[in-house]
């Protein structure tokens, strides 16, 4: 086997560059500053995150990635304001956020569609919360619906739609409340490997079709560089920012930048990142047991 | 298709399989009950006279044990006098199929033996008054503070442990206490009704209340629903399926409480009507009776289940059985 050399994750070409350095200039959307999240249990306090500041900025894709019960969906939970911070704030165009609101839309990685309403009842639910008429949430609602390309299913209850039509009608839903942020939370977790790159495909056309920032939690490593302009790494126990890294894969994003340099160069990094080769002594490998049939040759 | 096993563990029937099994779940007991009624040798315990012969207390149409039967005959055969004959029978209190079947109908058309009495469909319907009565108020009252109580744990915590050990006191002990308080007609047959429901309804509604998915909750909470629209625009619509189940089950429960009900205070209603039936031995009506009740319970229950699938269109889907 020849080894391929790679690149290193931080080499960005000037159109890349050229790219991070617009983002950068662009406001601040989220802010997270010195975020601490601690949990009582029965053993004692138990840290879940330490220390997190982050900056995202406006029309920017930040995937958040770490090893699972590094805390990436207690830091979800937080921003969507589900939980409470134990220290630290969440600062949304500047100002601090308190509990849950239609300025920060969420997708969740279980389907929460009602499931007593239609595709369109559900798309107009947050907009009808706001005391907008029937009329007009109804107009709205269709729009998205129409930008997710579900227009044939606005009457269809969500049990009648397949796990990807849910979560497509998940993101209308909440990008239908026109949030500063979409925070997903592995919204693709519970999809096969099809329907997931599928989701992937048209979760980037609608981010370019709209001024959304995203904040996507996922575990996946090969989601997270294709979705992502930057990656916030997560280390474990507690959960801190290990790195973030800006992903020098140009956009347009396609699938066949799958095998691209850049792309192989961020991954090998975020692995190392994520499953660092075990110093405690701890052996990886499992027991070899050969099972024998009667016929194979077993070499001595 | 044929190779499917009747016996495989959790796995849904054919709908012929399902309709086969339905009839022969009526028909198996019905066969058993018609077999002890008509095949002579089976059961039987009884001796119906046909003719007294020379016994002197014999008469026609007279039910004794056999064994009585056997001695008399010997007796008199003894004394060289005429026997009496008699056919095998079954006691009074186990009438056959078809003299139930023939009860269904007459039961209805007999006139009551004495004028203050009431026609069979009067006391059918006198319960069913009673038992719609006890169970709206139950609900009226129960739902609401059971849905609260599995929303609000400040609720449930000040309702629910009282309840817990109220339930456990069983409706009819009330009875004589309702009688005090409410009279002896249908005020404290309703109350029995009402206690024997309302303890476990706010209890079961409330663990339905808690069941619901949280995350459809938290989904409304970050769409910007405020606290009142939780409760009324994903609360409530979320468990309504589940809620009209429990229903159905607590409306099958208050039936169970109405035989009790019904006899407290001047007793009334079906169980009036059978208590009376069996004391003149007329036992076909009697069984008539029961299984009146059975049946009127069975069909409001199947005309409730589809009147769900119709007003919860999405759980179509979901709910096959």
């Amino acid at each position: 086997m020849t080894r391929i050399e790679l690149p290193s994750y931080l080499e960005q070409s000037d159109e890349v560059k050229a790219r991070f350095d617009d983002i950068k200039q662009r406001e601040v959307i989220l802010e997270l500053k010195d975020l601490h999240k601690v949990f009582s249990t029965a053993k004692g306090d138990v840290t879940a995150l330490k220390n997190i500041n982050f900056k995202a900025h406006r029309r920017e894709f930040v995937c958040v990635i770490g090893a699972s019960g590094c805390g990436k969906s207690t830091l979800i939970r937080i921003l969507a304001g589900l939980e409470s911070a134990s220290a630290g704030e969440v600062l949304l165009d500047g100002k601090p956020v308190s509990g849950p609101g239609p300025d920060r839309g969420m997708v969740f990685q279980g389907y929460t569609l009602f499931p007593w309403l239609t595709v369109k009842k559900n798309v107009m639910f947050g907009l009808r919360s706001q005391g907008m008429s029937t009329f007009t949430a109804e107009s709205e609602a269709l729009q998205w619906i129409d930008l997710v390309g579900l227009d044939k299913f606005a009457d269809s209850y969500p049990d009648q739609l397949s796990g990807g039509m849910k979560q497509r009608v998940a993101i209308a839903r909440a990008l239908a409340n026109k949030p500063r942020i979409l925070l997903m939370d592995e919204p693709y977790g519970a999809l096969d490997a099809q329907t997931r790159s599928k989701m992937q495909s048209y979760l980037l056309q609608i981010w370019h079709n709209i001024d959304i920032t995203v904040l996507f939690i996922t575990h996946d490593l090969d989601e997270a560089i294709y979705l992502a302009d930057r990656i916030l790494v997560l280390k474990s126990h507690p959960g801190e920012v290990e790195e973030i890294i800006e992903v020098p894969v140009p956009r347009p994003r396609d699938p066949d930048q799958f095998i691209s340099p850049e792309f192989l160069a961020t991954r090998k990094r975020i692995d190392e990142l994520i499953h660092p080769p075990s110093d405690d002594g701890e052996d990886d490998k499992l027991n070899m047991i050969r099972l024998t049939r009667v016929g194979d040759e077993v070499e001595p | 298709m044929t190779s499917t096993p009747w016996f495989a563990p959790r796995v849904a029937l054919s709908t012929k399989r399902t309709r086969v099994l339905t009839i022969v779940s009526f028909l198996l007991p019905l066969l058993i009950w018609s077999a002890v009624s008509y095949v002579p040798f089976l059961w039987h315990p009884k001796v119906v006279v046909v003719d007294p012969g020379d016994v002197s207390y014999f008469k026609v149409d007279m039910l004794v044990d056999r064994e009585v039967f056997k001695n008399e005959s010997l007796k008199v055969e003894e004394a060289g006098k005429t026997l009496p004959t008699g056919k095998r029978a079954n006691p009074i209190y186990l009438p056959a199929p078809h003299e139930v079947a023939k009860a269904f109908v007459t039961s209805f058309t007999t006139e009551p033996q004495r004028r203050s009495e009431q026609w069979l469909h009067e006391s059918l319907w006198h319960s069913i008054t009673i038992i719609f009565w006890g169970f709206t108020l139950s609900s009226l009252i129960g739902v609401p503070i059971g849905v609260l109580c599995g929303t609000y744990a400040a609720v449930s915590r000040i309702h629910e442990p009282f309840i817990e050990f109220f339930r456990y006191l069983p409706a009819p002990a009330f009875g004589a206490l309702a009688v005090a308080i409410l009279g002896i007609y249908d005020g404290p047959k309703i109350a029995i009704i009402f206690i024997g429901t309302f303890f476990q309804q706010v209890l079961i509604v409330s663990n339905t209340t808690r069941k619901l998915d949280i995350s459809l909750l938290e989904a409304a909470l970050t769409l910007g629903a405020k606290r009142m629209q939780l409760l009324f625009k994903v609360v409530i619509p979320g468990i309504l399926p589940d809620l009209f189940r429990d229903l159905r089950i607590l409306l099958g429960w208050a039936w169970t409480y109405l035989i009790v009900a019904e006899l407290i205070g001047t007793s009334s209603g079906i169980t009036w009507f059978i208590t009376q039936q069996a004391r003149y031995k007329n036992f076909d009506n009697v069984f008539a009776a029961i299984m009146m009740i059975g049946i009127i319970g069975l069909l409001s229950d199947i005309i409730l289940a589809k009147l769900g699938k119709y007003i919860f269109p999405w759980e179509r889907s979901a709910n096959k059985a």
